[in-house]
This record gives structure tokens, sequence and C-alpha cells, in this order.
């Protein structure tokens, strides 16, 4: 459907045009009705019309433009801006961040955020999980182009449920901060952060429908009747090493070769095509540590001192949030070998500040956090992503 | 060989262990006991025997809030033999704050239910545990340490992740008793592993575990 715009030369123009209107079977539509010769005379006419209208016209000498190409889509984006708004009144003013949420409400939740912050969070798909589920990752950027990027991911273990409620709080943070905190408007003014929420929405999905302690993917192995590959063995820094199983039935599962998984290979290419990742936090749950590379090898990383004082800053600063206490080290040292790791992959491709996060508690209530501990936790890891980002911020490479 | 000292961060699954142990034997409904730090570790390599840890340990009662006793532990993990439970000793300096007023309250209560207590599901998907199960919770956690304990190598760490299912058994005599099906989380290999706990308490004997033993997984894979 298009609307055209017509001015009638004259009297006899005019006349014409009514006549138009008169002809049921063309369906014309007056938005400004034909009033006076030289007066526009806005026309919606349908599409299967258009041709006949147009000739009309134009056989008639009266004068037209398009004044709008496709209604429709008209149509289609102010239904979209409705809703949308409505979803944004139940949605990032009311949105309960102290409880746990569905998949759906994230997603939600994520749309909106962009909605209200338009010019500096959008939320991009990056690639599908094995069930075809969206893998949504939100940035957060200021503008400029070739800047250097912080990665952030929770959820990527599914039972692992603080991690995504923590992530959505400190999105949240982001948004409302940049302007006011200046820690966090010096990174945005400089660097892009992407922040992917739920990392592995297959596992998450069956965490809340079936088994809440499932941890892996959700993909069919072959030969075998067990289902999923432990998202955090799968990626190629020592892949198939020990720290790992190759036992699909296993929760440490390596996969059948690395980024075997679309939920670690969405990434990876994500990362690598970008080019200029130059922090990477990877949030898990629970035992309360904040780890750097290797996890696969006992071999000290080249950077380690300086990935090490960073650390005991972090962990010093979340300390002073809650009291909680947070051990630190090299993931091999400080909680077991582990291979083909995010962060080990990420530190191999040159990724400097590569850290994990473990999150509460440290085996009270594990995977089943009280919902009440969210806000709290999101507060005080809150402090510990600042000072790696700035750290990153400060001492470019 | 010589004890060599350790990072503090890498007697982790050493100090769960102690802390596991900890429980069991000085658990119950109204002590929710917790590892807050290692202050120091060593470990020795004891040739034909296995290998002996020493700790310092800083444990809190979460329940008496800031209330933290100190306590040595020495662990030998035994060579070859994965059948043998670790040989833990440990000794708290000070006194663990009396629970007698809240275990007397939970032992009366559970008494004079008319029906035996049954429940699922302890926390919830949400962590949620309902009003006046926490007890039941301490009670399955002091007696998951035994399980730690007697299943524990070097390369474990367990802790209790969720009561699937809790039944009261009648008895004659003045213990209570309760059927557990508890989920363990055992740490390194990340497994989720179903176990059966018979458990006693008594408010003057302690928490005892009569019988116990590992389910198969339960199969939607």
């Amino acid at each position: 459907d298009q609307v055209l715009r017509v001015v009638a030369g004259d009297g006899a123009q005019l006349a014409l045009l009514q006549a138009l209107g008169d002809r049921e079977e063309l369906q014309v539509d007056f938005w400004h009705g034909p009033t006076k010769p030289g007066h526009p005379t806005d026309l919606r006419v349908p599409f299967r019309n258009l041709q006949a209208v147009k000739s009309f016209l134009e056989a008639n000498d009266v004068a037209y433009s398009v004044m709008i190409e496709d209604v429709q889509e008209l149509v289609n984006e102010e239904k979209r801006t409705m809703t949308l708004s409505r979803r944004l009144e139940r949605s990032t003013d009311t949105f309960d961040f102290a409880s746990y949420h569905t998949i759906e409400e994230i997603y939600d939740w994520m749309e909106a955020l962009a909605a209200e912050h338009p010019d500096l969070v959008t939320r991009l798909q990056i690639g599908q999980s094995y069930e075809k589920r969206p893998l949504f990752v939100l940035k957060f950027s200021t503008g400029g182009s070739g800047r250097a990027a912080v990665w952030l991911d929770t959820g990527i273990h599914a039972r692992e449920w603080i991690t995504q409620a923590t992530g959505v709080w400190t999105a949240n943070k982001i948004a409302k901060e940049y302007g006011k905190d200046p820690t966090v408007t010096a990174i945005l003014d400089n660097m892009d952060i992407f922040f992917e929420i739920v990392a592995n929405p297959d596992g998450f999905a069956y965490t809340q429908s079936t088994n809440r302690m499932w941890r892996k993917t959700r993909s069919l192995n072959t030969g075998s009747s067990c289902i999923g590959v432990d998202p955090n063995r799968n990626w190629d820094a020592g892949f198939g090493g020990p720290g790992s199983s190759s036992d699909p039935c296993s929760e440490t599962y390596h996969g059948p070769r690395a980024h075997s998984e679309r939920e670690v290979s969405a990434v990876a290419d994500f990362i690598l095509r970008h080019g200029g990742v130059k922090a990477l936090v990877s949030l898990h749950s629970y035992s309360q540590m904040l780890m750097y590379p290797y996890g696969y090898k006992a071999e000290p990383a080249p950077d380690r001192q300086e990935l090490d004082a960073l650390a005991a800053e972090a962990v010093r600063d979340l300390a002073a949030v809650h009291g909680t206490r947070y051990t630190y080290g090299s993931i091999i040292d400080t909680i077991y070998q582990a291979a083909g790791t995010t962060v080990d992959w990420a530190y191999e491709r040159g990724v400097r500040y590569s850290y994990t996060l473990e999150l509460r508690d440290t085996g009270r209530y594990g995977f089943l956090l009280p919902a009440g501990q969210i806000v709290p936790t999101a507060q005080e890891t809150w402090p510990a992503l600042l000072d790696i980002m700035r750290h990153a911020l400060e001492h470019p490479y | 060989s010589r004890m060599e000292a350790l990072p503090p961060s890498a007697a982790g699954r050493a100090a769960a262990l102690a802390t596991a142990c900890v429980r069991y034997g000085r658990g119950g409904p109204g002590r929710a006991l917790s590892l807050r730090a290692v202050t120091a570790a060593s470990a020795q390599d004891i040739g034909n025997v296995g290998r002996k840890y020493h700790l310092k340990l800083v444990l809190e009662d979460i329940l008496e809030k800031d209330h933290t006793v100190n306590c040595t532990a020495e662990i030998l993990y035994h060579l070859g033999n994965t059948n043998a439970a670790p040989d833990v000793h440990f000794e708290i300096e000070g006194e663990l704050k009396s629970t007698d007023k809240h275990d007397n309250i939970f032992y009366k209560r559970i008494k004079s239910l008319k029906e035996e207590l049954v429940a699922q599901d302890i926390p919830d998907s949400h962590g949620n545990v309902p009003l006046g199960m926490e007890p039941i919770r301490l009670l399955a956690q002091a007696a998951a340490g035994y399980v730690a304990w007697q299943n524990s190598t070097e390369n474990t760490r367990y802790e209790l992740a969720q009561i699937k299912h809790v039944r009261q058994a009648k008895r004659s005599d003045d213990y209570l008793e309760f059927d557990y099906m508890v989920l363990l989380h055992e740490f390194v290999s990340q497994e989720i592993i179903p176990w059966q706990m018979t458990v006693l308490w008594h408010p003057l004997h302690g928490v005892k575990v009569t019988q116990n033993s590992r389910q198969p997984k339960h199969e939607e894979h």
C-alpha cells in the first residue's frame, strides 16, 4: 500500500479526484480529503490498485508524488514500538532483579534495555544454540570505530543460576552508570563492552523444565545415549587433555573436537573476527574464586605477576562490599586442572586480561543459592569487574 | 620426605574434607559450620603410606554471627588402596556456641508431630528452604560430612547439593531417624551423585549415619 500526495490543479481535477474516491472497487482512502485546488490531497491506495490509480492520474495530468512507500511497514513499526513500550513499562522499571527469571524474561528484558538506551545498548545475535535458540549479546558502545573491547559472559554452565542473574543486574548497572560513574564513563568512552548473559540457553531451559542440576549443552552425542558437552572444556586450548573427559556421559566431556559446540564457536568466531578484545571475564559458580590462566597446564602464564596483582586488588574490592572472601590464583593452582577452558583459549589468542570468577557461595547452598543473595552477589562482583575493565583501559596493548 | 608449605589455596580439597569431618563430629540441626579461611597448609609424602596434610583453618558457625573458631587438622590420604577412607584428626580451639536451646526446640517439635515428617527438594530450584526445614537441611549436611569422609581422595571434594527426599522413620527409642535421598556435588568431576543416607540424631548424642549407599544416576541424561 502506498500513500500518494496529489495536488489538484483546478476544479476539474478536483472533481476527478472526488470521482476516484467514489469508485468503490479501487478502495482509495483519503487522508486529506480533496478540498480546494492547490491544496494537497493524500490518498492511501491498496497495493493491488496502485497501477490503475497511477495510470488514471497520469492520463489526466494530475501531478502526484509517493508520500509513504510502504504503509504496512509503518503500521508494523508502530505496533512494534507500542508493544515494546508496553514491555518497557513492564520490564526495565518493574524487573525484579532479586529473583530468578526464565530465558524469555531475560531476552525480553535485554530488548527493553536496548530500547531504553538506544544510544548505548544494542542487542546482537551472534549465532544459534544447538536447539536453535538465539545467542544474544548486549553491545554497550558510545560510538567510534575499531575500539578495544571487553567480553563478559554468564551462564555458560546452565545450573549456575547466580551467574545469569548477576549478569542481568550488571548489564543494567552498566547502562545506568554511564554518564554518572566516572570509571564506567571512562571505560565506555574508549572501549566497547560485549555481554552475553545466557551463554548456554538450551542448558538453561533444561534446568528450568527438567533437571535443575544440568551443566552442559544439550547436543546429541553420536554413539551415546548421553547428551551434552561441557562448554568450558570445549575450547581450543589444551583441548582433550587432563582435566576434561572423553566420556560423553561425563559432566566434563570435552566434545568430539574443539569448538564442536555452536555455543562455543559462535563466541570464539565473534571474538576472533572482532580482533580487539582486550579483557575477558567468564562468570561461573560456585566457590568464591577469581582465577587467571592456565587451567590446562602448570606452567605459569607469562603475565602471571600482573594478573595476580590485579586479582588481589579485585578480590580486596569485592570483599569491601559485604565481607565476602574470595581466593585467587591460576585455575590449576586454585581449583583443579581443567583443559579446554574459555579463559585459556582467550589468553592464548592474545586477550591478556582473561579471568574466570566463581561466584557465591562456598558450598552451603551451592548451585541453589537463595534468590535473596542475587543482589548482594552482583553488588560485590561489580567493583571486581570494574577493576579488571579499568586496568585494561589503562594498560592498552 | 619433608613437610612442604603450600599456598593456602592449594589445600582447598583437604580443607573441605576437614570441614566435612567437623560438621559430622560437631554438627546437628542447629549448627551451620562453614570454612572461612585456610590460614596455613603444608603437605608431606610418606613413602608407601600416602600424603599427609597439616592445616590451620578458621571455621565459622553461620547461625552465630561472626563467631569463628580456629581448627587444626591432619589428613592422611592413603596411597593406592582407594577403598580406605582418609585418616582425619581435628582439634578445635575453644568452644563452639551451644546449640542446646535450638536442638531441644527442634527435638520436641519433631517428637510431637502426629505424622512422620516427609519433604522434598530442600532447597528448591530457587534456593528456598521452607520455614522450619533448615534444621532438616543442616542435619543432612552434617550427615553428608560422614559420606564425604568415607569416600574422599586427594582428588575429590564433596558438598551437599540438595535433599531430594526425606522421610522420618518411626522409632521406639529417643532417637530421631530420617531417611534421606540427597544429591552430592563432587567438585573435581562436577558430577551430581544421588546418595541414600539413614541418619540418627539425639540432642545429647549427636549425629550418626547408620546406613548409606551411592545410588544410580536417574536417567534423563
